[in-house]
């Protein structure tokens, strides 16, 4: 990595911090707690749209692992989200009209509430259907892993998008509000996923997992991105450069070992694909507002016509974090 | 007689009041040390908290960062303290903040008053020990270092680097052997008088002050000097990891810390709640007396360093990607790989998976799909079958289907139709079996139906694939188990080759093979080479089959193909 190339990469965090400062323009405060983070609280961004149904759930289950603070973005929800989010105690609320797409699906809008919040304490970014899974998760509360992370003097943790989904057709078990949703979307492909590294931002590209196998089986290129590295001890004058898949400086995407060894990581549990998923892709195609024109969404339509079972017989059914540490997904390192 | 604390606390103080505060109140003497770089709200709570407590002291505040002399500054004070106030103290014991009795104090005490003459210091000569951080051993004691570490690594490695440029070296004061060892030890009073009060100890102290991480030398050292009887262990479970920082001990490993018989354990999380109500309440239920056995938590922990710097043989995954030759292990588990067998042979691969009792697929690289065993669209691990997904990424697929199947045998077909990608890093493998009859792809064309100019053609592409593969698996580098028999050597005589391949794959050992697969028919195939070799090609892997001499039609069954004694 030369002189010049570095300096351009600087530039860039550079313009993503500006584009970020200007973005803050856009949010409005809804119901601001922010006073109440103290020095070493632990903090979840998000960024959502029409969530309702799902909030209590994400909520209890971040706040069970130790989670201090919520800092969220609304991105102009009608279905009472919105309202609900107003009145908890521990939730720090924006509200934005503007573009989801223009706004960098949320980056600019994060990266400026991590900036102006965030600053020396550990971040956790997560959507509302993404469920962080960690070694020893079942035992030890997220502040284990983050004291630990600062005694290794590792600023940022992994964890890979791993889809979960149910047997049998996305609508046929309805998602009731404060339910577990892996109670349905049970199954996950435990081994089909594709590792490339990133030369640019010195990240891996990650993909595979039932989306590519269902939709993108022809064209492998376009399938979603899986890598993520959601949980960073920030500093201000860090950026995501593209949702929470790579950040910058570039030293904080070499989350992976080169030399044999394993380095410790995590998973995201995405419960994407419940019933409400299908209203989600229309509305979604609808608005055009996500990655690359919402072709992810249309492959997904056209797939879920035409065979709507993302079940296999090899699917692997969840059942902790340690199955994933065995299978290979997560790995503790030398946490013990 | 009894045994009295040292403790060196930083942070978590609170925790450090409760420990502090179970031993007191056992009869055992407490001298406090906290780092002067605590704020002076809550060190007042901490000596608060601890007042009502008689036998609890307070020592003078030495300013303690890693590696420095601070450490060993405050050590020797809180122990000047402690001989000076509480005389009946035999044993001091050295404790840290985040230590954690497992054993009840009287068990300790008993203990050690079995031993009223022992001092439990672990101190090694620098030769025999491998554990040091940055590889600094030996050197410790004869550079200096002004730069911190931690804080301005560069100028630290700078300096080291310059000093051993110019081949600078401190003089090591006579009679001082330098010993290194854990900073957590247990003196007599006699050990500890001895070196504190060691007439040259100013000299000795100013040496020991520019010495690097002098807590796991200063006392390593003297006590050499001054004690009778060493017993080079710790009494202090402290397990480190790879970059020299202690393990953390969680609630989960309550069980794990109870079954160790340790007297004390660090380093404890604050946030540990179990453990700190476990280990401090009353009704303790009494272990019996037994020798520490931590040999359950260094495997632990053994097992976490290794699955840190080795990581598991062939899993490729979000946070283990290794550079090419660093795999340690490319596969997880051995796999053979067949060339030109489905050609020569009819049904083969449900022959070898009978006779060998493993996974058998088709042609895995094939360009129209994958052909997994049995036709499966979906395969171990949630693999799709489909071609493009497969040559998107080639290597994955490899490594995920053997990292899938672990503990079962995978065998498959490989031939110059498929995706030859994969050839260097099949033949770099040393899980790979590779077994190749060369010019078996011949076979196919001489049954097929098709125009003579073509097969032509498709004969001398497919030969200079094929030959280009053979060139890869036979180069020098190459670590994979690799065989290859020229179709005219292996119709010779089939079957020792297949005997030695299911020997190797092996899990039905010492059985002979009764069965052989039925071989295509070759009757014309001399001629049909011949006409090659008129049309202008050279085929030249198959070796030779003179025009006319067919091999002779064999009985599908046959005996043993030789004979064991």
């Amino acid at each position: 990595m030369g002189v010049v190339s570095r300096y351009r990469l600087r530039l860039a965090r550079k313009r993503w911090l500006f584009r970020a400062y200007r973005k803050r323009l856009e949010l409005r405060s809804a119901a601001s707690r922010t006073k109440r983070i103290k020095p070493d609280d632990i903090l979840v961004f998000s960024t959502l749209r029409n969530e309702r149904v799902r909030l209590p759930f994400f909520l209890k289950y971040y706040r069970d692992l130790g989670v201090n603070h919520f800092l969220i973005v609304d991105n102009g929800s009608d279905d009472g989200s919105r309202e609900y989010l107003a009145d908890q105690p521990d939730v720090s609320l924006w509200t934005s009209t503007h573009s989801y797409k223009k706004s960098r699906f949320g980056a600019d809008w994060l990266n400026w509430l991590q900036l102006r919040y965030g600053h020396q304490h550990w971040c956790l970014v997560v959507d509302p259907d993404e469920f962080f899974v960690y070694p020893f998760c079942d035992t030890r509360p997220i502040r284990a892993l983050t004291d630990w992370l600062d005694a290794s003097s590792i600023k940022s943790f992994p964890a890979m998008l791993l889809d979960m989904y149910p047997k049998g057709p996305l609508d046929a078990q309805p998602y009731r509000e404060g339910q577990d949703p892996f109670e349905i979307a049970q199954y996950f492909d435990s081994g089909n996923y594709i590792f490339q590294r990133n030369s640019r931002f010195g990240n891996l590209w990650i993909q595979g997992g039932p989306r590519a196998r269902t939709f993108f089986a022809d064209a492998p290129e376009n399938a979603p991105a899986l890598n993520k590295i959601p949980l960073v001890k920030w500093h201000r004058d860090y950026a995501y450069v593209s949702s929470t898949h790579m950040l910058l400086p570039r030293g904080l995407n070499q989350v992976y070992d080169e030399w044999g060894g394993e380095k410790a990581s995590g998973i995201l549990l995405h419960a994407k694909f419940l019933d409400t998923f299908a209203a989600k892709a229309e509305e979604e195609m609808r608005r055009g507002q996500h990655y690359a024109a919402s072709a992810e969404y249309k492959a997904y339509k056209a797939g879920l016509q035409a065979q709507p079972d993302l079940w296999c017989k090899w699917s692997e059914r969840y059942i902790n974090w340690r199955q994933l540490e065995i299978l290979g997904l997560m790995s503790k390192g030398n946490w013990a | 007689m009894t045994v009295g604390f040292v403790m060196l606390c930083h942070t978590a103080l609170d925790r450090a009041a409760q420990v502090a505060q179970h031993w007191a109140e056992r009869g055992c003497p407490v001298v406090v040390h906290v780092d002067r770089r605590v704020p002076h709200g809550p060190f007042a709570k901490l000596q608060a908290d601890l007042a009502h407590l008689k036998n609890i002291r307070f020592c003078g505040r030495h300013a303690c960062e890693w590696g420095t002399w601070g450490i060993v500054a405050a050590s020797q004070e809180g122990a000047t303290v402690m001989l000076r106030e509480f005389p009946e103290v035999r044993h001091v014991y050295l404790a840290s903040g985040s230590c954690l009795p497992l054993r009840p104090v009287e068990e300790l005490v008993a203990y050690l008053d079995e031993r009223p003459k022992t001092d439990f210091i672990e101190s090694v000569t620098t030769e025999d020990v491998g554990w040091t951080v940055g590889g600094l051993d030996f050197e410790r004691f004869t550079l200096r270092f002004p730069f911190s570490w931690r804080k301005q690594r560069l100028l630290f490695d700078i300096y080291v680097w310059l000093q051993r440029q110019v081949r600078f070296r401190r003089r090591i004061p006579a009679d001082v052997v330098p010993h290194l060892g854990s900073q957590w030890w247990c003196l007599t009073r006699r050990t500890l008088s001895a070196i504190l009060e060691h007439p040259e100890r100013g000299a000795i102290d100013g040496y020991f002050q520019k010495v690097w991480i002098p807590d796991e030398s200063y006392f390593q050292t003297l006590v050499r000097q001054v004690s009778s009887s060493v017993e080079s262990r710790s009494l202090t479970l402290s397990k480190f990891d790879f970059q020299g920082k202690p393990h953390i001990f969680y609630d989960d490993h309550l069980q794990l810390l109870r079954r160790s018989d340790c007297f004390v354990a660090r380093k404890i999380w604050p946030e540990a709640g179990k453990l700190y109500a476990a280990f401090l309440s009353n009704d303790r239920t009494r272990q019996a007396a037994a020798e520490p056995n931590p040999g359950k938590i260094d495997r632990l922990f053994a097992k976490a360093v290794e699955r840190r710097t080795k990581g598991r043989p062939g899993l490729y995954m979000q946070s283990r990607l290794p550079n090419e030759n660093w795999e340690n292990g490319r596969t997880a588990g051995p796999y053979s790989v067949f060339s030109g067998f489905s050609d020569v042979f009819e049904n083969f691969e449900i022959w070898l998976s009978k006779a060998s009792g493993t996974r058998v697929h088709g042609h895995l690289f094939s360009p129209d799909r994958v052909h997994y065993a049995g036709g499966e669209a979906v395969y171990n691990g949630a693999m799709s079958d489909s071609a493009a997904l497969r040559d998107y990424n080639p290597k994955n697929f490899l490594t995920s289907l053997i990292w899938n199947t672990r503990g079962e045998r995978q065998c498959f077909q490989f031939g110059p139709h498929d995706n030859q990608t994969l050839n260097w890093f099949m033949a770099m493998d040393s899980n790979a079996q590779i077994s190749v009859i060369s010019g078996a792809w011949a076979v196919p064309l001489f049954h097929s139906n098709r125009n003579f100019g073509e097969i032509r053609m498709e004969a001398a592409r497919l030969q200079k694939i094929e030959q280009e593969y053979l060139n890869i698996i036979r180069s020098a580098f190459a670590k994979s188990r690799v065989r290859i028999w020229s179709l005219a050597e292996f119709v010779e005589n089939p079957m020792e080759p297949l005997q030695t391949i299911i020997d190797e794959i092996g899990p039905r050992q010492g059985r002979r093979l009764t069965e052989a697969p039925r071989m295509a028919d070759l009757v014309g195939f001399g001629q049909f080479l011949q006409n090659l070799r008129n049309q202008g090609m050279q085929p030249v892997l198959m070796g030779d089959f003179p025009v006319g001499d067919d091999p002779k039609p064999k009985s599908t069954r046959r005996g043993r193909p030789y004979l064991v004694k």
